[in-house]
């Protein structure tokens, strides 16, 4: 499944890696993507259609083929006997950071010209990680470092494969915004760098707005010379603005703002900011506090995407409460729930199975916290987050029921290809510490000195530049 | 007299109406964590001791803060208070052996954080002294049936003193069980670079592999030799004492605050999660005669068999944690506690956490138990087997008569997120199971 090992990255030099993983030819996984696969007598939690028991889910050409009982298998399926087993539809990750070489550009308060596309790395190994964990579509975003960041990618995890097919077809773009303690530095400085505005909540929204003012103006401009063009009109084009265009189709409600945000009187700030220029904030992230303004929330029409029990790890996650998601859930807004980290990524079914416990909510509404509803959020609902006929295969076998404690994939399909399976991880084990026994004892990686090598272990490459952990300061 | 047989009469009055009032429900509502113990009878409930088998159906009597009776019979003492367990299942409060909870409010404001003290080696700093029993994570952690936990100080080499508390009390007093448990070591390990995840603030990896295995080993004989010294001023002060020529040295609060690790009274707790510093620690330990228990231990199951044969219990932290090697499998860190207890290492599950993610302990021993731990093994690990490993286990971590009533009762499953803590019980206390977020959620539900 893996076209190579992350040891070979450690060991051997640059040339293999861009043979693994450079290539665009079709990988043997590929071909047998296009064999049907029929899964049976599975608990089917398929979230929008209800609960079935015992039945059947055929996957043909990539999709959802068929839902239902004693389906037949076409010429040359695979078939899988899932009996005791359940299949829910892929976990939506609404905010991560996995695959960003470089998540944060932290120098301006407003660096809405950058693109987390520009420095996806699609070897990162916390990708399988998360694979393992049933999750199949990420959510990729800037720091907090700044009010406004940079554009986010969604994509599929598709380990192993060029970049260009992680990238989440036809996904809406979107742009990362964040207030409070994060933009205003509360906890951080960056070592040899002068005090950066803004310094407070006050700041915070002045820098948000002064940005949409400049992003209308240059609208408008652009809007007089196109007019003009158009009634043939010999004029001169507006020169353009790299950090302001992103903004503009903000405006023009092609982009969505996803805002990092903690206290009540912030997240009002931004809603009431984003009424008065004419967009909707898309989603709020972390949104802690959002149970005490949940009426607001749900009026602007926001969704919300919060952690189900983290807190207490800076002044503004004092508040927080695992009954946020369900008390938004209940005022009416559409609430997802995220990871924010490569860790908590592989759990998101037990943050689910936590706020249902805190806050009442039923399995299914569980279930929609990480599945349809951070579809509906990222506008690809179209495609995934629910199990019906025409979606994706985009999809998790688990051992047990995904909100027990106990239950484990098996098995993680996207587009109907298998990118994860327990089985073939466990099989391939054995051949892999045999492949790292060789490679250690290779010419190449002895010391020049003679001897034994070192006993260091490899480092792990930083994931992220500066300022990107959740728990500290930035990465959010 | 007129006036004393008035008080008397209203003394009675008001011993009658405090009786009345004493149900359960009213001693769990009261703000303070300083209820009187109570008598109780939780009636046809599934008691899983932990220690022995589980009973379906079955009594279990608390008196006098003790577990005074478990069993499919029991005698109910008279004026027992009875909990109908129908639905119920009893079990005893959950451990978190490595925590520091209490020590630390909010990790982002060094105000909150009284974790660690200046300077490598602080054996005298005690983490009893500087307990929060007013820290709101102590609430939020009993609302999921934890009881107990080991609070650890952090920082330089030789951190300070472990306390063992009841998540209970208004007073560090009240709410310690054992107040000095042990000393805590952070073993010094080879710089490989990292420290957190800022890159302006990490080191740097080291340019010369023989230099950082030179300064491991020299901080490592400067701990060797600081332990040397309180040996000797020990023995030295026994000297005097046995004979009245000798000079009694000065006291030395430092060495005398490492005395106990050294005569084998009170385990050391080392920090040590790679292979290769496990192994350095059991030799270390062995070598300067100290009762060691690893906290961390990632690599642990690499190490079982060594020990497995010097018998050094693990307190697991990092069930949770991403793997630390690239290329070890996804779940290495899943599966480490199914691999010590195949190979018969005492070991307990913690969540390492510095409090506000204590709660969240049952969710590490069932994710061991997910993968290859059986969920009875894993829910000892979060109470009989944290008890021993902590040498507690003549006082908690099972239901068995005798033993401190620090008990949980829940409507399902205790690893499983979706179960609920109905009542809990610590010291034979009838414990609240509110918290700063059930009060701020009863605030804002109204909310419309």
């Amino acid at each position: 499944m893996l076209n190579t090992t992350p040891l070979r990255f450690a060991l051997a030099c640059g040339l293999a890696t861009a043979l693994g993983f450079g290539t665009p030819a079709r990988t043997p996984a590929q071909q047998k993507a296009q064999t049907p696969t029929l899964i049976r007598n599975a608990t089917l939690l398929t979230v929008t259609k209800g609960t079935l028991e015992n039945s059947d889910l055929l996957i043909e050409n990539g999709k959802i083929a068929k839902i239902g009982k004693g389906l037949t298998a076409p010429a040359g399926a695979r078939v899988i006997d899932a009996t005791g087993k359940y299949v829910l539809p892929g976990i939506i990750d609404c905010h991560s950071h996995s695959m960003i070489d470089a998540v944060n550009e932290g120098s301006l308060s407003v660096t809405s010209m950058c693109r987390i596309r520009d420095v996806l790395n699609p070897n990162d190994v916390d990708l399988y990680r998360a694979l393992a964990g049933g999750v199949t579509t990420l959510n990729l975003l800037h720091g907090s470092a700044n009010a406004i960041g940079g554009q986010n990618q969604v994509v599929k995890i598709k380990y192993g494969r060029p970049i260009e097919e992680f990238l989440f077809p036809d996904a809406p773009p979107g742009i990362k915004f964040a207030l409070g303690e994060n933009p205003k530095r509360s906890n951080f400085r960056f070592p040899g760098q002068t005090q950066r505005y803004p310094n407070s909540r006050m700041g915070v929204e002045e820098t948000i707005r002064d940005a949409f003012v400049r992003a209308r103006d240059y609208k408008r401009q652009w809007d007089d010379y196109n007019a003009a063009k158009a009634r043939g009109e010999n004029v001169v084009t507006p020169r353009r603005d790299l950090q302001l265009e992103p903004l503009v189709e903000v405006l023009e409600g092609k982009r969505y703002v996803h805002a990092h945000c903690y206290r009540a009187e912030e997240i009002l700030m931004l809603m009431n900011l984003a009424e008065e220029f004419g967009f909707r904030v898309r989603t709020l992230q972390h949104v802690l506090e959002g149970y005490k303004i949940a009426r607001e929330i749900a009026k602007h029409g926001a969704g919300a995407s919060a952690f189900a029990d983290f807190w207490s790890y800076k002044v503004e996650a004092y508040d927080a409460i695992p009954h946020d998601a369900a008390l938004m859930t209940r005022a009416g807004v559409i609430v997802s729930l995220n990871s924010d980290d490569d860790g908590r990524a592989r759990r998101l079914n037990m943050e689910a199975a936590r706020v249902m416990k805190y806050g009442d909510l039923t399995e299914n509404e569980a279930l929609r916290l990480i599945t349809i509803n951070p579809a509906i959020q990222l506008g690809i609902d179209r495609r995934v987050g629910s199990l019906e006929v025409g979606k994706d295969a985009d999809l998790a076998i688990w051992t047990a029921h995904p909100l027990s404690v106990y239950a484990r994939v098996e098995t993680t399909f996207i587009d109907g290809e298998v990118f994860f399976d327990r089985q073939t991880d466990l099989a391939r084990r054995e051949a892999l510490a045999r492949e790292r026994a060789e490679l250690e004892a290779a010419e190449v990686n002895r010391p020049q000195g003679g001897g034994a090598p070192p006993p260091v272990p490899a480092r792990r490459r930083p994931a992220y530049s500066f300022g990107d952990n959740c728990m500290q300061m930035t990465k959010e | 007299m007129r006036a004393v047989g008035q008080l008397r009469w209203f003394r009675l009055v008001a011993g009658l109406g405090f009786c009345l009032a004493l149900t359960l429900d009213a001693l769990a509502q009261q703000k303070l964590d300083i209820a009187p113990r109570v008598t109780v009878a939780i009636r046809d409930a599934r008691l899983v001791t932990v220690s022995g088998e589980t009973i379906e159906r079955g009594t279990l009597v608390i008196r006098d803060g003790r577990i005074a009776a478990v069993g499919a019979t029991a005698a109910i003492p008279s004026g027992a208070q009875i909990i109908d367990g129908k639905g119920l299942t009893v079990y005893p409060g959950m451990i978190d052996a490595a925590t520091s909870l209490g020590l630390v409010e909010i990790p982002a404001v060094a105000a909150t954080v009284d974790q660690g003290e200046v300077g490598d080696y602080n054996p005298n700093a005690r983490a009893i002294v500087a307990v929060n029993p007013h820290s709101a994570h102590v609430r939020v952690t009993r609302y999921n049936g934890i009881t107990n936990v080991a609070t650890m100080p952090d920082g330089g080499v030789i951190c300070g003193q472990a306390t063992f508390i009841n998540l209970y009390g208004t007073s560090p007093q009240e709410m310690a069980v054992v107040p000095s448990l042990g000393l805590v070591i952070n073993f010094p390990r080879l710089n490989t670079g990292g420290g957190g995840p800022f890159a302006a603030f990490r080191q740097p990896p080291p340019a010369n592999i023989a230099e950082a295995i030179a300064t491991r080993n020299r901080r490592v004989e400067e701990l060797r030799q600081v332990l040397r010294e309180a040996a000797d001023y020990g023995r030295a002060k026994a000297a005097a004492a046995a004979d009245p020529n000798i000079p009694r040295p000065a006291t030395n609060v430092v060495y005398e605050s490492l005395l106990p690790a050294l005569r084998g009274e009170m385990p050391v707790f080392f920090r040590a999660d790679r292979a290769q510093d496990i192994h350095a620690v059991l030799a270390f330990a062995e070598d300067m005669g100290l009762r060691p228990i690893i906290v961390g231990g990632n690599d642990a199951w690499m190490c079982a068999a060594e020990l497995k044969a010097k018998n050094v219990p693990v307190i697991l932290t990092g069930v949770l944690d991403l793997p630390s090697r690239e290329d070890d499998p996804y779940d290495v860190l899943y599966e480490n506690a199914a691999k010590l207890h195949q190979a018969g290492v005492k070991f307990c599950i913690s969540t390492g956490d510095n409090g506000a993610h204590v709660r969240d302990l049952p969710y590490h021993a069932g994710m061991a138990a997910a993968f290859g731990l059986s969920p009875q093994a894993a829910l000892r690990a979060v109470t009989l087997s944290a008890a021993e490993v902590l040498g507690v286990s003549d006082r908690l971590g099972s239901l068995d008569v005798g033993k401190m009533a620090n008990v949980v009762v829940a409507d399902g499953d205790l690893l499983e997120p979706r179960t609920r803590v109905k009542y809990a019980f610590i010291d034979g206390r009838p414990a609240q199971l509110t918290s700063r977020h059930t009060e701020l959620y009863e605030q804002f539900k109204e909310r419309k």
